[in-house]
């Protein structure tokens, strides 16, 4: 085995160029692209999970819950339209969680630091990763409107359009989450531990089955509770543009949370900060 | 055991072995805990540029904790850091690209391709398609897996994913490799040829290598050594100056003199 050194590609140049931090942006999303091509499985099981809600769920509720004429809808709907925009909230909200099981997964095994070793500044490969994450998770929630469409859940063509800019928001909020998340969790086997007490809090805890008034009129607590659920203004900020509207109020909340989350996911795995260092140590034997 | 050999760092050689030479290493006083467990403590050395460095310390010395510092993964609690000139902290894009790595555990993507591997990494420095492509084909064919270049990387054997590993570590054509005890779970076959490529690197390309190991029968009599023992340098220098220092026979004897008492004081192979 011999090989030539390629010392001709360090020069002297400092910094980096928009085209490479463009090549090194794209990398990263094609890298995560390809490897949820490869893992079938889970967009089979990102797509079961919110049509059983669909196709179950939905369909026993039907009959016991009316649903009525709030904004966005102009008019009375069926049970399984109004749940559709949280299922597409829960979707995203799953794929930043496995993207949170997935980075503590690359920690433990050592690929994570392949990553974290590029000399591109540290916030720009984790904001890529996110976006990455965001467009996989787009990609599952289009699949899944695709078939929602066969179960007459068919919202203005031009909401197709009008609610991708929101997916993409919500998108980074639960990617920023789950990075987050992963700079916390100790070891893979405490993952469970974030099913039980932030996936299935934040679903249940929300206006994503049941309208926010109807909750008011069961509980106040609980309202107040739903009320100050993210999950809540991105299942609503999706729902409004999926007809073409705006919610300011869970637009803010959205913005906000994934700047929060996003700047808590940065310093948790910031050199500086050495939040990893902390918690994990460097791995190896020596 | 000589006391004053265990209670004194022995340094072999001056500290700057290199005088006017340029560095490729150079680690100040670097000091890092994990709680109050004290895993590197004031540890200095330098590490000269086409050179074969030996970074020699048992199970827990403190070898990847300073892998961990070099890579940036996180940042020393004290000391500094110098890759070819440039401040880890203040410069780390500067010092991070003339730094190609093998980690100690295998960091291939087991469900991507070898070539998927090779053009994400070459991504990861911002290396154009084209030139990401002539690039990854040439280390790959070098290293005699051209022909594996569209497998998974999971049907590789151990040693071929080392071989891939270490293509792809020299694929933005660094300055400096660092290698964290890279033969560790090989056959001698496989072991004794990662060896012997890299000192290759080393002599015909100038490359300048950081060879983390416990296994004594990587170190030659004319590498450059630096003994880490419980996060303290305990010797650094020409490994025949550090066992003429040591009065020992050889490095094997040296290396036990110097960390003896230690748990688990194995040394080597």
């Amino acid at each position: 085995m011999s090989m030539a050194h390629p010392s001709a590609v360090v020069n002297s140049r400092q910094g980096f160029s928009l085209a490479q931090y463009l090549t090194c942006g794209r990398g990263i999303v094609w890298r995560e692209a390809l490897r949820f091509l490869h893992q079938r499985e889970r967009f089979v099981s990102a797509l079961v999970r919110p049509l059983v809600w669909l196709f179950i769920f939905a369909a026993g509720f039907r009959q016991s819950l009316g649903i009525a004429i709030i904004p966005p809808y102009e008019t009375y709907i069926p049970y399984e339209v109004y749940i559709v925009p949280g299922l597409l909230a829960m979707i995203q909200l799953f794929n930043g969680m496995q993207s949170s099981l997935s980075m503590v997964y690359d920690r433990e095994t050592g690929s994570m630091r392949t990553l974290l070793v590029s000399p591109f500044p540290r916030w720009f490969l984790l904001s890529s990763k996110l976006v990455a994450g965001t467009l996989v998770s787009i990609l599952q929630v289009y699949a899944f409107l695709a078939i929602a469409w066969f179960w007459e859940v068919e919202p203005p063509l031009t909401g197709y359009f009008t609610v991708l800019p929101a997916l993409v928001l919500s998108g980074l909020m639960f990617g920023a989450l789950g990075m987050l998340l992963s700079s916390l969790i100790k070891q893979l086997e405490n993952f469970a531990g974030i099913m039980n007490f932030v996936i299935f809090p934040m679903f249940f805890a929300s206006s994503a089955l049941y309208p926010l008034w109807q909750v008011q009129q069961a509980s106040l607590p609980l309202f107040r509770i739903c009320w100050l659920n993210p999950f809540t203004h991105a299942a609503e900020l999706i729902r409004f543009a999926l007809y073409g509207k705006l919610d300011p109020l869970s637009l803010a909340v959205v913005l906000g949370c994934t700047a929060v989350f996003m700047a808590g996911a940065i310093g948790a795995y910031d050199p500086a900060r050495g939040l990893i260092a902390l918690r994990r140590g460097p791995g190896g034997n020596g | 055991m000589n006391s004053a050999l265990h209670d004194l760092r022995l340094y072999a050689e001056p500290r700057t072995p290199w005088p006017g030479a340029e560095l490729a290493l150079e680690v100040e006083h670097l000091s890092h805990s994990y709680g109050a467990r004290k895993a590197l403590n004031d540890v200095s050395f330098r590490a000269g540029a086409a050179t074969f460095t030996v970074l020699l310390g048992l199970n827990g010395a403190g070898k990847s904790t300073l892998f961990a510092l070099i890579t940036r993964l996180f940042n020393a609690q004290a000391g500094g850091i110098h890759i070819f000139g440039h401040e880890l902290r203040r410069q780390p894009g500067e010092a991070l690209r003339r730094l190609g790595v093998v980690f100690q555990a295998r960091t291939l993507d087991l469900d991507l391709s070898v070539w998927q591997n090779l053009l994400y990494h070459a991504a990861l420095h911002g290396m154009s398609g084209r030139e990401a492509r002539e690039r990854a084909g040439r280390v790959l064919a070098q290293v005699s897996l051209g022909s594996r270049a569209q497998e998974k990387a999971r049907n590789l054997s151990g040693g071929q994913m080392r071989r891939v590993e270490i293509a792809r570590a020299l694929l933005h054509g660094p300055k400096l490799l660092l290698l964290d005890e890279p033969t560790v779970g090989l056959d001698i076959e496989a072991r004794a040829d990662i060896v012997r490529h890299v000192r290759r690197l080393v002599a015909s390309e100038g490359l300048s290598v950081l060879w983390a190991t416990h296994l004594i029968d990587e170190v030659a009599d004319s590498d450059h050594a630096v003994v880490l023992h419980n996060g303290v340098v305990r010797a650094q220098g020409r490994v025949s100056a550090i066992v003429a220092a040591a009065g020992a026979q050889d490095i094997g004897g040296a290396f036990h003199l110097l960390t003896q008492g230690a748990a688990g004081g194995e040394v080597g192979e």
